[in-house]
């Protein structure tokens, strides 16, 4: 038996809204599977399992605020022997009634919850450190092969609890803000939805001003071959399968970063995490105002079409509020183009706990001046904002360096 | 497909209308003047005005290609481009 938690998506969330439940007592549900639809400050996110099992009961009622941490569901595990005793407080069946409120938002605590044993895949490396940092493993979400969880994903949950964790110490007054449960029925208004958005955006921007020493890099990157090539390519296209300049750069930018690797990960208790595997955040604004960053998991193993799919789908689903869970808790590093919006450069703040942000503003053409010569090119301003507890100029230099080397072979960006 | 199809100026600016209408619904369009620059006037990302294309290209047959993306930043540009080219 496991309790399934209301998910943390993202430093920021307190308390998610329960709006829907797409299973019930009884159900059979897969790894990947999407159980439960919940009202955040990032639209509506779609909480997915992370184990194979069958839904023993519903711990909350739709319309019900949840803190994160708090028991939302019972899962048990396939196949698992039903010796363990059950928890002294299961309540009764399927009780639909929302559990009495945890008062405080105590619950996000690390429960050493029993994840051993049943289906989770877990790299030994992985295990170990989940123990050291006091990571719930069967509250982690798994990018390895087959959805197994690696030493990545552990060190982004404990990175993600401890923001969290901070955040809660943080915000003043989370009181005001706890209605009882189920009082009225879901739907925020869009003006509180709005406010909600704005006061989560506030919270992860103060805190990155605060805590982290921002340097700022740029550099000036020659388009011409890139835009040429990626012309070339669109014309053999038809239109629906066009590239846009953005898979471009986000896949420059992976790809830098398997070279220089000290600017993907996180900053947790004062030492840099440099994670393996690259899920670049893509800041995506929404036209009522605000932004998400969701994850495009493993960029740098994708090609230009998974990269151009993955683009699309994550642009309609955040715009619809229709994201899931480990799209709005993996990135690594985030990319931030605000090219379209007609600005040359872009100068980041960084989204803690990562130690590094991209930004991209607008093609321009520029006077240019090579061997000699002066001539007009497409040109794109490039810029870097690290985090000087973890790296210096030196790294975020040569990771520019590298990401214009790569933008000027193009048709090499997209070779294994 | 469609292309057998015959358009006249007018079921173009309606047909362009409708697809934009899709991609920023709070835009009020009667602001939107003939020679406006479409995209910066209604505040289209080049992710939602490639989508636009996609919708244009499945009504009118005509797949506009990356070169040609200046001569049809304004209603007026677009529509004289589709009826060249249809």
């Amino acid at each position: 038996m496991a309790e399934f938690l209301m998910p943390s998506l993202g430093a920021d969330m307190q308390s998610g809204k329960l709006l829907e439940w797409l299973v019930k007592p009884g159900d059979v549900v897969k790894r990947g599977q999407v159980i439960a639809v919940v009202g955040t400050e990032k639209g509506d996110i779609e909480v997915e399992v992370f184990e194979e099992g069958v839904v023993r009961a519903l711990l909350a009622a739709p319309g019900a605020e949840m803190p994160v941490g708090a028991p939302i569901a019972v899962i048990e595990a396939v196949g698992e022997a039903e010796k363990v005793a059950a928890p002294a407080a299961m309540p009764a069946a399927e009780a639909k009634t929302p559990p009495a409120p945890t008062p405080t938002v105590k619950a996000a605590e690390p429960v050493a919850r029993a994840a051993n044993g049943h289906r989770i895949r877990v790299s030994p490396l992985a295990r170990k450190l989940a123990a050291e940092l006091g990571v719930d493993l069967s509250q982690v979400q798994g990018t390895g092969p087959q959805g197994a969880i690696d030493k990545a994903d552990v060190e982004r949950a404990a990175a993600a609890l401890k923001a969290q964790r901070e955040a809660q110490q943080v915000v003043p007054a989370p009181a005001a803000e706890a209605p009882p449960p189920s009082a009225k029925p879901m739907d925020k208004s869009s003006a509180e939805f709005q406010a909600s958005m704005r006061r989560a955006i506030a919270l992860a921007m103060a805190r990155s001003n605060r805590d982290i020493p921002h340097y700022y890099l740029e550099t000036r990157i020659n388009m011409a071959k890139a835009l040429a090539w990626m012309e070339a390519e669109n014309l053999k296209r038809p239109i629906q399968n066009r590239l846009l300049p953005a898979v471009l750069l986000i896949k420059a930018v992976a790809k830098a970063l398997t070279r220089v690797p000290q600017l993907n990960g996180y900053w947790v208790d004062d030492a840099l995490q440099v994670s393996e595997a690259i899920h670049i955040g893509f800041a995506i604004a929404l036209r009522q105002g605000g932004l998400v960053t969701p994850a495009i998991h493993h960029a740098d193993l994708k090609s230009a079409d998974e990269l151009m799919e993955t683009l699309r789908d994550l642009i309609m689903r955040t715009r619809a509020g229709r994201l899931r869970s480990s799209e709005l808790t993996g990135a690594t590093i985030t990319v931030t183009s605000l090219g379209d919006m007609g600005v040359e450069k872009v100068f980041g703040v960084i989204y803690p706990p990562q130690v590094a942000l991209v930004g991209f503003g607008k093609v321009t053409e520029e006077a240019w001046v090579e061997n000699g010569m002066i001539g007009v090119r497409p040109v794109v301003h490039a810029t870097l904002a690290g985090d000087h507890r973890a790296t210096d100029g030196r790294t975020g230099a040569e990771f520019l360096d590298v990401l214009n080397r790569l933008l000027q072979e193009p048709e090499a960006l997209f070779n294994a | 497909m469609v292309a057998t199809q015959t358009f006249n100026k007018e079921d173009l600016r309606q047909l362009i209308l409708n697809q934009l209408r899709g991609l920023a619904p709070e835009a009020d369009l009667n602001y939107l003047r003939p020679y406006d620059d479409i995209r910066e006037t209604l505040e289209i990302d080049s992710f939602d005005f490639l989508n636009f294309l996609i919708g244009l290209a499945k009504e009118t047959g005509v797949e506009i290609p990356e070169k040609d993306y200046g001569k049809v930043s304004t209603l007026e540009g677009l529509i004289n481009y589709l009826l060249a080219h249809m």
